[in-house]
């Protein structure tokens, strides 16, 4: 994508000033975040800069104390993260939010399931099985999770890279706007990080915008189209992964080095 | 953090030639293993094996006095009650939670509805409804203190049961309404007490309440959006909840329908025993948990079919009256289901390592 355009262009996900404190803790100091569309935007931060605050803010999973949230140039407020996900905010959490015993299928269609059409899904209540099986293989080809062979088989069947699969699909399938990943190869190995590295690529291929919270520097550098650099509470700079080495941007994080270029925010 | 390569790929180059599957499923592993997922798959058919294996032993001692349709129908009379509750109870554990109050809710709300027909001089059909929904109540505001009080499930049921069965017994003054009494003036109490008969098989309506009720609920769980609702909330309650499951909503509703069944169990008791007693349904509670447990629903939540339940109801009811056919001591009916306690727990453990 044409990275000089970005900055024209209006953020998709925005963030103003926001501020969030836990008892005398300030967890988000006037934090600006911005995501413009088509973008993968990574976000990086020291163990307790404050960033799964930010993120949690952006995702209705916090309410912030000061600030506001734009999601297309229009100030929203989520309650819930529900609220959020009506708003096409899908969120990939880092403990995955499935249910094991289920199965994929259900788990895909977990709190927005599809009903028959007609007497039965009416009067009965009755699931559209059939259909929700139909879709969630459809999602998970369209993602080249083609190794999952039994839609109907119980998540807790599947490898970790394959669950991270099951989730960004699901988040895939439902986000139509954002997609926000929680550290989504913090816990795979490499094969299986590369699987869903690839997914991350394929999803912004398909023109929505991804959150990457990640602590993996290669994999950041790898796929970001900017990295969101937060320290103490704050957005301390955003840098372009081909400007910049990852030394840098550890130096930055860590507060080793002083952003000093034109990009500091 | 790697200082060195500036190109992030490098090191995984090292991988390239490994194969590109990622966790292919292996079908290795001999019968036991492919018995262990069958069962993981459908996990109401232990106790449907148990089941028929303990109906075709008692056959084969006793015969034909009790593989008989009289007999075997009898069997569903006496479990009729337990199975009620344990459906209600079925539902709870599959949650992750328990409800100690069954048995409690159960007498209590049959106590409502005999005292406020006799008492007050409602008409039955009122007072039934007045049951049907104390009991619903009583279910509810143990979902409330579960879901939103976030207090543990066994601490509040123990709680309400000690606070419903006190309350049976102060606001009944530990009367009995006498069963001929509500022949004459209140028939519709029991209700559920009246039978048909099959050929040699008779089935009371309470039998039949309890099939269509499981059936029902089976249908529920399975088929319904709130079903598999019930059992994401029993498998991970915070995963569903960060999924969208309104899992507050969904953990009252729990408690409130078992609170519902148990008052229909309740209205079920005074047909069985045709009178209205408070000290009625004393074992309740421990009947319908080891219904369940026998039945393979897994008390850690998420894992089970209320079907299984109902075949755990039976297999008690088949061992009691299998056993008393046999002449033997009823102390040998108890040792027996405590060690089929034990051996569907085991079997649950062994059923659910085939997830790790």
């Amino acid at each position: 994508m044409d990275q000089k355009g970005v900055s024209l262009m209006e953020p998709i996900l925005q963030g103003k000033k926001l501020v969030k404190r836990y008892g005398r803790v300030t967890a988000l100091d006037h934090c600006d975040f911005e995501l413009y569309p088509g973008e993968i935007l990574a976000v990086i931060g020291d163990n307790g800069a404050g960033k799964s605050t930010l993120i949690k803010a952006v995702s209705g999973a916090v309410i912030p104390d000061e600030g506001e949230v734009r999601l297309e140039g229009k100030q929203v407020h989520f309650s819930s993260p529900l609220d959020a996900r009506e708003h096409g905010i899908e969120t990939v959490y880092q403990q995955l939010a499935m249910s094991p015993a289920l199965s994929i299928a259900d788990n895909m269609f977990m709190g927005r399931e599809l009903r028959k059409p007609g007497f039965m899904g009416k009067y009965f209540f009755q699931l559209d099985r059939k259909e929700m099986e139909r879709i969630a293989r459809e999602k998970l080809n369209d993602l080249g999770l083609m190794t999952i062979q039994n839609i109907n088989q119980a998540v807790e069947t599947l490898s970790g890279g394959q669950r991270q699969g099951v989730a960004v699909a699901r988040a895939a399938a439902f986000g139509s706007k954002v997609i926000i990943l929680d550290e989504p190869t913090a816990a795979l190995g490499v094969k299986e990080s590369r699987k869903v590295l690839e997914l991350i690529q394929d999803v912004r291929s398909r023109g929505i915008p991804i959150v990457l919270i990640s602590h993996n520097m290669p994999h950041v550098f790898e796929v970001a189209d900017r990295i969101h650099i937060h320290r103490l509470g704050k957005r301390l700079c955003v840098i372009k992964p081909q400007d910049h080495t990852m030394n840098d941007a550890v130096a930055l994080m860590t507060g080793a080095k002083e952003p000093d270029f034109e990009s500091a925010a | 953090m790697s200082e060195t390569s500036p190109k992030p790929n490098d090191y995984e180059s090292a991988a390239t030639g490994a194969s590109a599957t990622v966790a292919e499923f292996e079908h290795h592993g001999g019968f036991l293993t492919r018995i262990q997922h069958t069962l993981h798959q459908n996990p109401a058919l232990v106790p449907l094996i148990v089941l028929v294996l303990s109906v075709i032993l008692f056959a084969v001692l006793i015969g034909s006095n009790f593989f008989s349709p009289f007999a075997l129908t009898l069997i569903l009379q006496q479990v009729a009650i337990v199975g009620i509750t344990a459906a209600a109870q079925s539902l709870v554990i599959l949650t992750a939670g328990i409800d100690l109050s069954v048995g409690a809710i159960m007498v209590f709300s049959s106590v409502i509805m005999g005292q406020f027909t006799f008492r007050y001089g409602l008409p039955a059909e009122i007072s039934i409804i007045i049951g049907l929904a104390a009991g619903t109540l009583m279910g509810f505001i143990n979902g409330v203190l579960v879901s939103v009080m976030r207090l543990p499930p066994f601490i509040v049921t123990l709680g309400t049961w000690q606070i419903f069965l006190a309350a049976n017994y102060l606001y009944s003054a530990n009367e009995t309404i006498r069963a001929q009494d509500i022949a004459e003036q209140a028939a519709a109490l029991q209700f559920f007490g009246n039978s048909f008969k099959i050929g040699g098989a008779v089935f009371t309506y309470g039998v039949v309440l309890m099939l269509v009720l499981v059936a029902v609920l089976a249908y529920a769980l399975k088929q319904t959006a709130w079903g598999r609702h019930v059992y994401a909330v029993g498998d991970d309650a915070e995963a569903a909840e960060l999924s969208g499951v309104q899992t507050k909503k969904v953990l009252i509703s729990v408690y409130a329908l078992s609170g519902l069944i148990c008052a229909l169990a309740g209205w079920v008791l005074i047909g069985r025993i045709g009178s209205v007693s408070p000290t009625s349904g004393q074992l309740a509670n421990i009947e319908a948990i080891t219904a369940v447990v026998i039945g393979g629903i897994s008390l850690f939540g998420g894992r089970g079919s209320i079907v299984g339940s109902l075949f755990g109801a039976l297999i008690v009811g088949v061992f009691s009256l299998g056993l008393r056919m046999a002449g033997t001591d009823p102390q040998w009916t108890y040792l027996l289901i405590g060690l089929l306690i034990i051996g569907a727990v085991a079997v649950d453990q062994w059923i659910r390592k085939v997830s790790v």
